[in-house]
């Protein structure tokens, strides 16, 4: 958390001293008022005259409105100051993110690094916000308020001091029965989430099966164990409202009484019984708004640790220099293999073929064979554990990676759309496309169906591509790779949501138009890539035929087996 | 087990607590409502309120009381007297008794209300689960489901937080406001006037600085909704993004956000932390004027020096309640807008009761037949029109045809998960819209392409069909299914806990599911697209279970893969919504039509080219 402090400027820092500065100017002026009130009381005792009262009077109200402005100056910087914090935090989080590798996705998860993004940096603006005014005024004010009553009466001091400790006794004991509570109830809340997602996500397969009332009594199980718990922490709760009434009445009483007597014995004054009283709950509010800092503070520690987790994480992959190539549209692997970090298995072993400009080729293999992986070496999603990726005959770790990009059309697995028209995600493949160019990439990605969208090319996609069918998605993703007119293409599984027919057509269709691209090609169905110049068989990470569909009919056992699970051997012959 | 991606930070969470932005449509109709939720616990509630004035008024009366003490001793210390301490140790026994008096009434208050609050939410979310279970299928099309756990969690969450604390609040504000007036005017009615001239001051404070900070926290609220999207959007398509260099335009749009974010999130802190001081410095004139003026009282009359202090304890707890209750009204505010969404879900329209419907089939044959059916998702556009067919007892149907086409319609309704507009269904000669749909349902055994399993043992999920299954049986139908072998080398076997850690392949998970079909044992059998999610490996697998499974029984098969359903009895041909062909896998391809197209594409090229559309 400490550590996410670099990212205030210099100016803030100087902010901050400011808005200490205005901090202690307005306890200070705060703390003279009871004086004043004091100076009143006396000057009633002593017999003073209206005009003596008037002029203390006024001097109040300028006390008072020098306070406020003190006030309003110190809200306003430490809102700027928290909120810029914030600003420069998100800001590095999300360039961060963006400069991960798959790996480091994986690592924390998407879901994660959005509640990290979001949610963490506005607690931690909160709690900065509120850091700069109380953290700062609360000690201040209770060192000002002791300063104040200290030299008055020893006997009070140590009472107030009683007071304190009750105060903070109970504070203690009753976080301490409920913080861990809080952090079952936030679990709970989740598994209540959970519990109601799985009857919503299963809710044909309850119905079938006539079994709302399973789901129904695990929902009352987890119901009830979340209400008994809200209930604890509630009934404890229920203590500390009056608890702290109690003690902070019992000290004005205690002072008061005790205070009759010190005055009877001839130890303190009235005016400063007066004084006492006021400035004795200063010091007791102070604690309060500590003991509410120390609460809010560990929380905010959670929040920064998790930002700062993702910050410190060092990039595995780092960029290259090489802009340019001699070759185009070539790929080669020599002995690639590929592990996870932490992990004994490798994903791919000792892969190594190549593939020539204009040349398909497809891989193909059982779910967890390793196919969608060894095309992510391509674009460097991962970086080989050992062997080199080659792209036209350079090492793709040497390639500055937006230069590298820049050969690729990449169609991934799950086809992401931006939220905005048809037309300004197609033309996220190359701002430069003219319409001609989009119109001919919708063609041969075979959407045409966008013409009967409302508004056609500027029909508007929501986030994530919802108003459209999966289908369709696949297409608008396959066109915006076409639109790059790439050297080579990189088609993850991105057929899958397309029925035979339009497979077909679009296949058709890309030999056509692409022809002389590269084709990087993963697929599931046979019939997708029967064509390929190049099929190479995966299992287990290991390549175990390579060849087109007629020789690794006859030599590729694995091959026959995938094929005859899809094709009846007449229509394969 | 959760299939669906994990939620997304809503904007409810934590961040989205501004108590403003969300309003009620009907404020009037929520609050009544609530109020008729709130009645079985009218009683503890008006004890509660009752102990809340009560706790509320002994508090008040400690300053006055307190000013009793200090009386006594500015008359003690006049020249010539002595402080009477009988006098003030009576006086302070009296108090600690009020203290404590006070203190017990309202922890017995919090302590009511939190009670009922714990017992309305858990109501809430019953009855919100309940309804999830009684609302047609119908309603699920249009309504995510991230909108009903917001119901089911922060909605109900806000309602309580406002039952436990601001139902009691409102209460003691008020009694608090009456009491100090009333305290006030024993002490003096002059400095009373002076102190009442802030009220007016203070509420147009609290009310101009309400207004102009909730327009900032609903403009913070919208940038933050806005920069959530973004963020979502970036990270979940983090791979297009980097292969298309994408990352400047995404960080030029994030700094867009990111500056109104900015601009709003600190305009809106800054706003609403000025209230706190605005109010304050109201409370301080008051304390100036009202010493000024008790100053120059006192002159002729030294005791009200103790009417002074005690009176300016009060004014130091006057604004509280003031404010307490602006900022009761904004969580008002939000609290029947969640009322609002929890209510308008719990009044949806519930599936018809059919308590009446009695119809069984006494000799069960499995013939099914379809009538003159008409059916639309909308009443405006019929996708099933005029469809009649009839499947055999024992006799296996597919249904095929391009994604969209209705298949699953076809089983939507056979299931009754949606009600036909027209024309009837039969089972044996029986209508099913005259059974029960329990029944209708415990004919059908059925798998999906989503194989969802839940969180519980593997045991506990093939169960679920019938729960009161003996091991042997389940250990059969899962030896049948090809699986028995896996689960038994995994940790814990059979009762292997299924979370999200469990690393079940989707081949593995579907086997699962044909067991859970095979241990419900239903006459008849329904297959939605049960392989189209796995590998070609595995679907031999569970093509074989299926086979099984499907041995003697009517049975319904929706398949991507053509080659799967060529044994079918009768196949429908189904294409924008309409059963253009039917017949068996010979005479179909003989007819030379969509079907022999639709089959040729899969495999070669001999057959009818493919037409551009």
């Amino acid at each position: 958390m400490l550590k996410l402090l670099k990212y205030l400027r210099v100016r803030d820092w100087i902010t901050i001293i400011f808005i200490l500065g205005f901090v202690v100017c307005q306890i200070m002026l705060d703390l003279e008022l009871p004086d004043y009130m004091g100076n009143i009381v006396a000057l009633i005792q002593n017999q003073g005259t209206l005009n003596e009262i008037l002029i203390e009077g006024l001097k109040m109200l300028g006390i008072v409105a020098g306070s406020v402005i003190s006030t309003i100056i110190v809200s306003y910087l430490s809102a700027r100051v928290a909120a810029g914090f914030a600003k420069r935090v998100r800001r590095a989080l999300f360039t961060k993110v963006n400069s991960f590798s798959m790996e480091e996705m994986e690592k924390f998860s998407t879901a994660s690094l959005m509640t990290r993004t979001t949610n963490d940096i506005t607690q931690i603006q909160q709690v900065t916000t509120m850091f700069l005014r109380l953290a700062l005024s609360a000690p201040i004010m209770a060192v000002g308020a002791i300063l104040k009553i200290v030299g008055k009466s020893g006997t009070l001091s140590w009472i107030t001091a009683i007071a304190i400790v009750l105060l903070l006794a109970m504070l203690i004991t009753i976080f301490s029965f409920v913080s861990p509570k809080f952090n079952k109830m936030q679990k709970l809340t989740d598994k209540i989430n959970g519990v109601t997602r799985e009857n919503l996500t299963g809710i044909k397969v309850v119905r079938a099966y006539n079994a709302e009332k399973i789901q129904e009594d695990k929902f009352d199980k987890v119901n009830t164990e979340l209400t008994n718990t809200d209930l604890f922490i509630n009934r404890m709760f229920s203590i500390m409202m009056p608890g702290m009434q109690l003690i902070m009445s019992g000290l004005s009483l205690a002072i008061i009484w005790v205070g009759a007597y010190l005055i009877a014995g001839g130890n303190l004054d009235l005016p400063n019984l007066t004084i006492f009283t006021q400035y004795a709950m200063q010091v007791l509010i102070s604690f309060l708004m500590l003991s509410v800092l120390f609460i809010m503070v560990p929380r905010a520690f959670v929040s920064g640790n998790r930002i700062y987790e993702v910050l410190k994480t060092k990039n595995k992959i780092s960029n290259g220099t090489i802009t340019s190539s001699q070759e185009k549209g070539t790929i080669e692997f020599k002995n690639v293999s590929f592990k996870y970090p932490d992990s004994d298995d490798y994903v791919l072993k000792n892969i190594s073929f190549t593939v020539n400009k204009g040349e398909t080729v497809a891989f193909i293999g059982s779910t967890g064979s390793g196919k969608s992986t060894l095309i992510n070496l391509v674009p460097r999603f991962y970086d080989v554990s050992e062997g080199e990726v080659l792209v036209d005959g350079i090492n793709v770790k040497e390639y500055d990676l937006k230069s590298l990009y820049k050969k690729l059309g990449y169609v991934p697995q799950k086809s992401f759309l931006f939220s905005g028209t048809v037309e300004e995600n197609i033309k996220y493949g190359d701002e430069n496309a003219s319409d001609e160019q989009v119109k001919l990439a919708l063609k041969t990605a075979q959407a045409s169906f966008v013409e009967k969208l409302e508004g056609g090319l500027n029909y508007h996609i929501s986030q994530g591509g919802k108003n459209v069918s999966g289908g369709q998605r696949q297409r608008l993703a396959i066109a915006r790779a076409i639109v790059r007119t790439p050297e080579i293409f990189v088609f993850d599984d991105s057929f899958s949501a397309l029925d035979y027919k339009t497979d077909k057509a679009l296949r058709k269709a890309l030999k056509k138009e692409i022809s002389g691209s590269t084709c990087l090609i993963v697929a599931q169905r046979i019939g997708t890539i029967m064509d390929a110049n190049k099929i190479i068989v995966l299992d287990k990470g290991e390549m175990v035929g390579m060849g087109t569909h007629k020789e690794l009919m006859e030599n590729c056992k694995i091959y026959q087996e995938i094929a005859y699970s899809q094709l009846s051997k007449e229509e394969l012959a | 087990m959760k299939n669906e991606q994990q939620s997304t930070p809503k904007m409810h969470g934590p961040a989205g607590r501004g108590g403003t932005g969300e309003k009620a449509k009907n404020f009037k109709k929520s609050i009544k409502q609530l109020l008729i939720h709130l009645k079985p616990y009218w009683l503890p509630i008006i004890i509660a309120l009752i102990f809340a004035c009560a706790g509320t008024v002994f508090s008040i009366l400690g300053p006055k009381i307190l000013s009793k003490i200090t009386e006594e001793i500015i008359l003690g210390i006049l020249p010539g007297a002595s402080i009477n301490f009988v006098k003030i140790t009576t006086i302070g026994l009296w108090l600690v008794v009020l203290y404590c008096v006070s203190a017990i009434f309202s922890f017995t208050q919090n302590f009511i209300m939190s009670n009922v609050t714990a017992k309305i939410s858990k109501g809430l979310r019953q009855d919100i689960s309940k309804k999830i279970n009684k609302l047609p299928l119908k309603y699920f099309d249009r309504q995510s489901y991230g909108d009903i756990l917001s119901r089911v969690t922060n909605d109900v969450d806000t309602i309580s937080q406002t039952l436990s604390q601001s139902l009691s609040q409102m209460i003691t504000s008020i009694t608090m406001l009456i009491g100090i007036v009333v305290m006030m005017f024993t002490i003096s009615w002059k400095l009373t006037l002076v102190a009442l001239v802030s009220v007016p001051i203070s509420t147009i404070l609290v009310m101009i600085f309400v207004k102009i900070s909730q327009k900032h926290f609903r403009n913070q609220q919208n940038s933050l909704g806005e920069m959530n999207g973004h963020i979502e959007e970036s990270y979940s398509a983090h791979n297009v993004i980097k292969v298309f260099s994408g990352e400047e335009k995404a960080e030029e749009k994030f700094d867009a956000i990111n500056e109104t974010l900015y601009k709003s999130g600190y305009k809106a802190q800054f706003f609403s932390g000025l209230m706190m001081p605005m109010m304050n410095f109201v409370g301080n004139i008051s304390y100036v004027v009202v010493c000024i003026i008790g100053g120059s009282i006192a002159l002729n009359d030294i005791t009200f020096i103790a009417s002074i202090v005690a009176f300016i304890q009060y004014i130091r707890q006057f604004n509280q309640p003031i404010q307490q209750v602006a900022s009761i009204a904004g969580t008002l505010q939000s609290t029947t807008a969640a009322a609002e969404r929890v209510f308008e879900f719990l009044g949806e329209e519930e599936l018809a009761n059919e308590d009446d419907k009695n119809a069984v089939i006494k000799n069960f044959k499995g013939k099914v037949e379809f009538k003159n059916v008409c059916f639309g998702y909308t009443p405006d556009k019929e996708i099933i029109h005029n469809f009649s067919e009839v499947a055999l007892p024992g006799q296996k149907v597919a249904i095929v045809g391009p994604t969209g086409a209705g298949k699953t319609t076809l089983v939507n309704l056979l299931m009754r998960f949606y009600e036909v507009n027209s024309g009837e269904i039969l089972i044996d000669g029986v209508p099913i819209q005259d059974m029960k749909r329990s029944y209708v349902r415990s004919l059908f055994g059925m798998v999906l392409q989503d194989t969802w399993l839940f969180e519980g043992t593997i045991k506990e999920n093939i169960a679920y069909g019938k729960p009161n299954a003996t091991d042997e049986e389940i250990h059969k139908a899962c030896e049948a299914a090809n699986i028995d072998h896996f689960i038994r080398t995994q940790p814990g076997s059979y009762n292997m806990v299924l979370d999200e850690d469990a690393n079940l392949s989707q081949g593995q998970k579907q086997l699962m599911t044909i067991a859970r079909a095979m241990v419900e044992n239903a006459p008849m059998l329904i297959l939605d697209e049960a392989t189209s999610s796995v590998d070609t490996r595995t679907e031999e697998l569970i093509q074989e279970a299926m086979d099984k499974l499907i041995k003697g029984r009517t049975s319904f098969v929706i398949a991507h893969r053509l080659s799967t359903i060529k044994n079918a009895d009768l196949i429908l041909v189904m294409k924008d919504g309409n059963v253009i062909e039917t017949g068996k896998h010979e005479e179909l391809l003989a007819k030379n039509g969509f079907y022999a197209e639709l089959y040729n594409s899969q495999f070669t090229k001999k057959h009818a080219e493919v037409d551009e559309t």
